[in-house]
């Protein structure tokens, strides 16, 4: 009887401390997955819910297919994400479709420390009027080291299967790739989206990877290139740069990576239409993108903090010390060659240049 | 007059009831039970599967966004003809304003954008680039100086004879899509570019992996199932397991042990350049395509071909083979007169559930296909999940629906649909 | 007409399927030409077991079988030409019935024309003439059986092994299908082993009979022997019907001797058939039909007094249940005669039987 009576008590103590638990704030964030929301929980996540106890974030890794799930999420009216980790053509896309909030960056964002606004602060990495810029990265080339006598050193030897053999592991959408074709080819790289923007550039840049075609294997996820560069799978890998600052750097793989033709991309948040916790994820949003925790960032993965305020506090890595300055995409000597990825025009032509590589793809 | 007396004469049960009426009032008590035992599964199958194949065939045809994005522009376009030499009147570019400023003022026009995409290349940029600009812009003197300066492609007569030509309710469009064809700008139908062309190709690749798909796993499952129905109960219990183990494993387990066996460093490839059957460099190509996706899908597939094969054998008593054997007949003879006819039933509904699985499956594929064996279904999930063209989507299901459907028939007319046995 | 060598030889056979039972111990049987040869025994006898090893289905585990004088242990079953009708008929479901008559023609490469006469001849025999587009579901169960001898002749075997291919059908189509069985036996001159688990089957069809029990043949004689003079208990109990007494033999009179059934229910003067000498236990076993109501004093060597505790009527005769040395299981058959006893529930009445009719056999269980 005694022990009946101190059974059911538990269970309703356990039912009051969940349902205690439950009236907390979970935020859903939609992310990369893998080493690069390892990096947000570090810098952004744990910082916050340290302060804010009634928080409880969730990760989500869907970013990969972020707009397309958004899309579907809103065409359903049921919006389950608070903040969306994207690309900067998919946050135009997402801006110019109304599927995620304009933002007021002065008001909602925390200036500078030495009071420069936020907007002034971020500067041209505010693409579109929705997107708060996060990190700088690059999709560049890893590849074997142990294989060549002679290691590549030019986006070009891609496409040069006579002296480097082997199969290259490549992400399976156009871009970067057509734009690798096309400074492969000899197109001059200020010129890359002029050239791209005609008919026959567009020719052109599908002519160059059917140079290459048979020795691709096409890629969809951030992990894929790493696994088929550390099996010897292939020889060359597109990937993006913090993931071969991992494999190279602190796993230690016989990989080396080329900053040549490096595509320098953005990344970073978007507050979808509708978010369960628009007002709660807006407070959060002012902590994570605040110069020391955009700096914080750079700690755990080597991808570019977009405050100007920020660039100056990198230091060194959380783990293994060393100085992260020179693994940034954009360090001055990992620049030369590089390219600015342009989000407008590929904003404005995926659509139809996706179709075309999917048709290009299939005739196999 | 005797005769059709008896022959008018109602037969009636003891209370004066006509037999017949009674009859159906006992039956339909029977038949209520059978209703209400069927319900709950029917109301369930109308909502999950009934109700979603009838909605994606209605999408495969549906145009309505045109008109909701466009509402004045599809009323004053009808006065314009499609073969017509000159732009619409200044009423229509009048119309394409209003409704192009209101929709990028909602930030809903570039979906049709994206519509318009499917038909003609450009589309979606145009539709972008101008919401951009137009939301600055007050309402023109003349619309058509105006929207042909925001961009010169709305002064194209091919971009007007797409709006006028998609302004119905319906389209064929996607239909046309799916089978790589396309509407000309005066309206007739061509097939595509030879380097836009996917889908036929693709549907064809289907076919040809799903009946490979399916020949592999009666090759292979016909002899574990005979195995199966003939030994032990112990041991086929055994058996059936490690038939079924591929469903025990998860599909990444599954996956990554499919990899490192069959790629170019894999276990396979070692073992054949160890004992010298392949040069270093001779390394077969076994993942990432094609043979990729069939020894990857017979090996999930084939215990849909093993299981219904081992039932129908079961019900096969050793006294068949016996009888043919005592008459005269060899083993082969008596293998192939009387064993393989009566497994025929067993073949036919694990083929065709084999095959009807194997062209609608897209995890398997788009895991170790590579590009050259990929499936139509891989298409209809990236137009579902990525491109979000279901209309698209839509009707590539649509002809697959329909390819399985005449595969039915195919199988009732030669096998009867009676005689499945599905385990 | 049987030949100077027996049509099939078992020698000294043995059989085990898991290596540790003999389902078959040492098998000895000779069938001759032209006889219906019929195996009996209670299932799981082993009596499938030697059929399926004649025909080639299963291996002898030791021993050897001789068809027409020659071994053919190592002969596969389609070479054996050995007509064969199952427990279950066996008719392919996928053919009609002329299809599966003429399987084993096609299989022999006979000619088309031919093959029609010879499935058309069959048909006719079993009175099936005009079912040869059916399928085999589409017949009665009857119907079948015909089909399945029908097709187990239709190709001219010498000999034919039938199992159990009644089993299935009711009482009175089971005894007419015995007759048509036993007649097409008499007019083709065939070679039948035919094994059944009735007895009365057994007895109407049979030339021979080998009664089996636990992979042992008990006994193999002609019916009216096995029945009137069963060597042993389990024969004379598994054949017809049978009062039974246990005892021990007191005096040995050389072709008779005196038995004290058990309890000291009194003594009974018996054949002396299977009894090794005095004071071995041993078993009686009279007919029923065999026992007399009413005898003359003295007439009988053995009259005992019987309460009369059941009658019943069976028109022919009347089945009475006595109670007889200690015994409430005695069943005597009163013929329905003019003059026979008309007796009444709880009737005192004398019976008595012959020493010859009662035979001393070995002790049972
Ligand atoms: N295929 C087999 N494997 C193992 N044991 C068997 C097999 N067939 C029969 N037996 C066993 O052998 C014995 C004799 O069987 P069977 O010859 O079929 O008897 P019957 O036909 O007289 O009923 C039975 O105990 C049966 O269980
Ligand atoms: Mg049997």
């Amino acid at each position: 009887m005694n022990k009946i009576f101190k059974q059911a008590l538990l269970a309703v103590a356990t039912t009051t401390i969940v349902v205690a638990a439950q009236a907390e704030t979970t935020l859903v964030i939609v992310s990369w997955g893998g080493a690069y929301t390892m990096s947000q929980q570090r810098a952004y996540h744990d910082p916050y819910m340290a302060l804010n106890p009634d928080i409880k974030i969730v990760n989500d890794d869907s970013s990969s297919e972020g707009a397309s799930k958004l899309r579907a999420m809103v065409e359903a009216g049921n919006v389950t994400w608070d903040l969306l980790d994207a690309e900067a053509p998919a946050a135009i896309t997402l801006c110019d479709e109304g599927l995620v909030e304009e933002i007021d960056f002065d008001t909602v964002l925390d200036p500078a420390p030495d009071g420069t606004p936020a907007s002034v602060d971020f500067g041209e990495s505010i693409v579109s009027p929705c997107f708060i810029p996060q990190i700088a990265y690059s999709t560049t080339l890893g590849y074997r080291s142990d294989i060549f006598d002679v290691e590549p050193t030019k986006m070009a030897d891609l496409f040069d299967l006579k002296k480097f053999p082997g199969k290259r592991a490549l992400e399976k959408r156009p871009d970067p790739n057509l734009e690798w074709a096309l400074i492969a080819d000899g197109v001059p790289v200020k010129d890359v989206y002029k050239v791209l923007d005609t008919e026959a550039g567009v020719k052109r840049a599908f002519a160059k990877l059917d140079t290459i075609k048979d020795q691709v294997i096409w890629w969809t996820k951030g992990s894929q290139p790493m696994q088929l560069l550390s099996d010897g799978e292939v020889a060359f890998g597109s990937a993006y740069n913090g993931r071969l600052f991992q494999a190279i750097v602190v796993d230690k793989q016989p990989i080396k990576m080329l900053w040549d033709a490096q595509a320098i991309q953005l990344d970073g948040w978007v507050v979808p239409k509708g978010a369960p916790n628009k007002a709660e994820v807006m407070k959060y949003l002012r902590f994570a993108s605040d110069t020391q925790r955009n700096a914080d960032q750079a700690k755990y993965i080597s991808y570019g903090p977009l405050r100007a305020s920020s660039a100056k506090l990198v230091g060194k890595h959380a783990d293994l010390g060393i100085d992260m300055a020179p693994h940034m995409p954009t360090a001055p000597e990992n620049m030369k060659g590089a390219f600015f990825f342009d989000f407008l025009w590929w904003a404005d032509n995926k659509d139809d240049l996706t179709e075309r590589f999917e048709a290009w793809l299939a005739k196999g | 007059m005797a005769i059709a007396e008896a022959q008018n004469e109602v037969i009636t049960t003891a209370d004066g009831v006509p037999l017949k009426i009674s009859l159906k009032k006992a039956l339909w008590q029977r038949k209520k039970t059978a209703l209400l035992l069927v319900a709950p599964l029917f109301f369930f199958v109308l909502i999950t599967f009934l109700i979603p194949i009838f909605d994606m065939l209605l999408r495969s045809v549906d145009n309505s966004i045109v008109a909701e994005q466009f509402p004045t522009v599809v009323v004053e376009i009808r006065n314009w003809e499609l073969n017509s030499t000159e732009l619409p009147d200044e009423a229509t570019f009048q119309a394409l304003f209003k409704d192009f400023k209101a929709g990028a003022i909602e930030k809903t026009i570039s979906r049709l954008g994206r519509r318009l995409n499917y038909e003609l290349s450009g589309m979606s940029s145009l539709f972008r680039k101008t919401a951009r600009k137009i939301k600055k812009v007050e309402t023109p003197e003349s619309a058509t100086e105006t929207m042909i300066a925001l961009d010169k492609k709305w002064g194209k007569l091919e971009t007007w004879r797409l709006i006028k030509r998609e302004s119905g309710k319906y389209t064929s469009s996607y239909y046309l899509s799916a089978v790589d064809a396309k509407k000309t700008s005066d309206g007739s139908i061509s097939m595509k570019d030879e380097d836009r062309q996917i889908y036929l190709g693709l549907f064809w690749r289907t076919i040809k992996l799903s009946t490979a798909i399916t020949l592999l796993t009666i090759i292979l499952g016909y002899p574990i199932a005979y195995l199966m129905a003939t030994v032990k109960t112990k041991t086929s219990n055994l058996l059936i397991i490690l038939v079924l183990l591929p469903f025990w494993t998860s599909l990444l387990v599954r996956t990554s042990a499919w990899i490192a066996l069959l790629q170019k460093e894999g276990v396979i490839n070692d073992i054949l350049v160890a004992i010298g059957v392949l040069s270093d460099d001779g390394r077969l190509a076994m993942i990432h395509n094609e043979t990729g996706t069939i020894i990857a899908m017979t090996h999930i597939l084939l215990p849909f071909m093993v299981l219904p094969l081992f039932s129908v054998m079961k019900t096969i008593p050793p006294s068949y083979v016996r009888a043919a054997r005592s008459m005269g007949a060899t083993p082969f003879t008596a293998f192939r007169r009387v064993y393989l006819p009566n497994t025929i039933a067993g073949i036919g509904a694990g083929g065709i559930l084999v095959f009807i699985l194997a062209i609608g499956y897209y995890i398997t594929p788009a895991l170790v296909g590579g590009t050259k064996g990929t499936l139509i279904s891989n298409f209809i999930a990236h137009h579902i999940s990525s491109s979000l063209n279901w209309g698209l989507a839509a009707a590539l299901g649509a002809i697959l629906l329909a390819l399985v459907l005449i595969l039915y028939i195919l199988y009732d007319k030669i096998v009867g649909i009676s005689n499945m046995r599905l385990g | 007409m049987p030949g100077d060598t027996p049509l099939v030889q078992f020698v000294n056979i043995q059989k085990s399927y898991d290596g540790e039972i003999l389902v078959v111990k040492d098998l000895n049987l000779d069938v001759a030409e032209g006889e219906f040869l019929t195996m009996l025994g209670p299932s799981g006898s082993g009596k499938t077991t030697c059929l399926l090893m004649l025909a080639g289905f299963e291996p002898a585990t030791y021993g050897e079988i001789y068809l027409k004088g020659k071994a053919i242990n190592k002969v596969p079953p389609h070479k054996r030409g050995i007509g064969m009708v199952f427990q279950n008929y066996a008719l392919f479901p996928h053919m009609t019935v002329s299809e599966n008559l003429a399987f084993p023609l096609e299989v022999r490469n006979i000619d088309k024309s031919e093959r029609e006469t010879r499935v058309k001849r069959a048909l006719d025999m079993v009175q099936l003439g005009t079912f040869g587009d059916r399928r085999p579901a589409q017949l009665s169960g009857g119907q079948q059986q015909r089909v399945a001898v029908a097709r187990s002749l239709v190709f001219d075997p010498d000999l034919v092994l039938m199992d159990e291919p009644l089993g299935a059908l009711d009482k009175n189509l089971r005894e007419q299908m015995q007759y048509e069985i036993k007649h097409i036996h008499e007019n083709l001159g065939l070679t039948v082993v035919y094994v059944t688990h009735d007895q009365s089957e057994a007895l109407t069809m049979s030339n021979r009979i080998a009664v089996f029990d636990d992979g042992i043949i008990q006994q193999c004689a002609p019916p009216q022997v096995l029945y009137e003079e069963p060597d042993n208990a389990f024969c004379a109990n598994f054949i017809g019907e049978n009062n039974r007494f246990l005892g021990k033999v007191i005096e040995d009179y050389g072709d008779t001797v005196k038995v004290e059934i058990d309890n000291n229910a009194g003594t009974i003067i018996a054949k002396k058939v299977k009894v090794e000498g005095v004071g071995v236990r041993c078993t009686l076993s009279l007919r029923p039909e065999r026992v007399t109501v009413n005898p003359e004093p003295g007439a009988l060597p053995n009259i005992f007094s019987g309460v009369a505790e059941e009658l019943i009527y069976l028109g022919d005769h009347i089945r009475t249940r006595f109670t007889v040395c200690g015994h409430d299981d005695f069943i005597v058959k009163i013929p329905n005669s003019a003059d026979h006893a008309h007796l009444k529930q709880g009737d005192t009445v004398n019976i008595g039987w012959t020493a010859e009719d009662c035979r001393a056999l070995d002790p049972s269980d």
